[in-house]
């Protein structure tokens, strides 16, 4: 992969990379995404419980 | 199944039926609209519209490519494998274009019928294979 | 009547009582997370590095490893969504509901990605970034859909009312995905016609379908992954008043 050939990709290098980097940028952030969100919300009603239970 | 759910079960059937029903008309009665290109057929039967513009799709015919200056001017003919039209263009033309590749031209005919067009699309094919397989293809059937 | 075997109806139930259900869906994620990542490493090697350029398009034809997958499951996951939307609005079924609007935004991402790579691709092929034609407008339209569907949600205050409301955009979006499927045969259109799925001969090398596959079957994976943390999230917020939160908040602390 270090072949200066590969990342030319025959002169489409901007297209097939753009491709690429877009489509992973989108996938990891709607994955990434919920699981954040999920451990803001657990943390907020766990200091909720808290505050109820004493 | 409850009965109250095979009814809603029956509803949404036969609504989805209905909206299909609809769709396909709607679709039917837009057809000529929805068509992206005319063939060169369509051009040579005096389907296509006079003195406005519109698409012309259709295969470069092999051997029909000339540039007749030392311009950009390229002319050729495309076909649908019945009917034949000439085009001319002016212009730098996509990567993939070359004879016997299918094509999409935007512009109008001049009073000649020749097409004149503004702009040149490429139509790839639904066909990926390396360049050593494609020429062993090629191989047999030229003469 | 008896429409499946009691014991079918037992094994519904208890999968898709919620707290069974985040169980379930945590214990699942790192073996569909692995399984992802090692299709993915797969596809990508073999399509970017194994699979030699196309006769025509040179490497750019290489964009068809994120495109098509990405494009397939597009319509996959709208499908998913109508048919979670019927089970919604016949059964009531709350995880059905929290299923289809966990969907939404993932497949808005594939969607999302179709439109974006096709445009990346026709810009050097076709020598257009963007047409008006049946293929590209059906898929845009799609992308409302889901746009539509995510938001409508988002407007009705009581999530259950919400659910309803979105169900019925869901099935009624359906009506697009054969218009997608088949815009390539019934118009004329500038995007080329289907290679994998046709019945005939296949019309793409061995060489450059295997890494396809690959991908296409990671893409399957990583939507099962996304959706499950989605719902996860969504659970939460609807049920975070009930008993299981609370047990599930205790265990933590």
């Amino acid at each position: 992969m270090n072949n200066p050939d590969f990342w030319a990709m025959g002169g489409y290098a901007f297209y097939v990379w753009t491709s690429y980097g877009i489509t992973f940028a989108v996938l990891l952030w709607n994955l990434i995404s919920p699981v954040l969100q999920r451990k803001n919300l657990l943390r907020r009603l766990t200091v909720k419980q808290k505050r109820e239970t004493s | 199944m409850k009965p109250i759910r095979r009814q809603r079960l029956i509803l949404i059937l036969l609504s989805l039926a209905g909206l299909g029903i609809a769709v396909a008309f709607a679709l039917q009665a837009f057809n000529q609209n929805l068509m992206y290109f005319f063939s060169t057929s369509d051009v040579i039967a005096g389907k296509a519209p006079a003195n406005a513009d519109f698409r012309l799709g259709g295969m470069v015919v092999k051997g029909s490519l000339e540039r007749p200056g030392a311009d950009l001017l390229v002319r050729f003919k495309l076909s649908d494998l019945s009917k034949e039209v000439t085009v001319e263009y002016t212009g730098i033309l996509p990567d993939l274009f070359r004879e016997g590749q299918g094509i999409v031209a935007k512009g109008r005919l001049d009073g000649r019928g020749v097409f004149v067009a503004q702009e040149v699309l490429a139509k790839h094919d639904e066909n990926y294979m390396p360049p050593e397989v494609a020429s062993t293809l090629k191989k047999p059937v030229q003469p | 009547m008896a429409f499946f075997p009691a014991s079918w109806t037992r094994f519904f139930h208890q999968t898709a009582s919620p707290p069974y259900f985040y169980a379930l869906a945590s214990k699942l994620s790192p073996w569909l997370g692995g399984i992802c990542l090692a299709l993915l490493a797969a596809g990508l090697y073999g399509g970017l590095y194994l699979a030699p350029p196309d006769y025509q398009q040179g490497d750019s034809y290489r964009i068809i490893y994120v495109h098509v997958p990405a494009a397939w499951m597009s319509l996959f996951v709208y499908v998913l969504m109508a048919v979670m939307g019927g089970i919604a609005l016949i059964w009531r079924m709350k995880l059905a509901e929290v299923m289809l609007i966990s969907s939404a935004p993932i497949g808005a991402g594939f969607t999302f990605i179709a439109l974006v790579t096709g445009s990346l691709w026709g810009k050097p092929m076709w020598g257009a970034w963007w047409v008006w034609d049946a293929r590209l407008t059906s898929e845009l339209i799609l992308l409302f859909l889901y746009l539509g569907v995510i938001s409508l949600y988002g407007a009705i205050e009581d999530k259950r009312n919400a659910a309803r409301a979105v169900s019925i955009l869901a099935l009624v979006g359906v009506v697009n995905i054969p218009i997608i499927h088949y815009s390539v045969e019934w118009w004329n259109t500038l995007h080329q016609g289907p290679t994998v799925t046709k019945l005939d001969k296949p019309s793409i090398h061995i060489s450059m379908l295997t890494p396809l596959l690959l991908m296409a079957l990671a893409f399957k994976f990583y939507y099962a992954l996304a959706v499950l943390q989605n719902a996860k999230l969504e659970l939460l917020r609807r049920e975070s008043g009930a008993q299981w939160v609370k047990n599930l908040l205790g265990a933590k602390t």
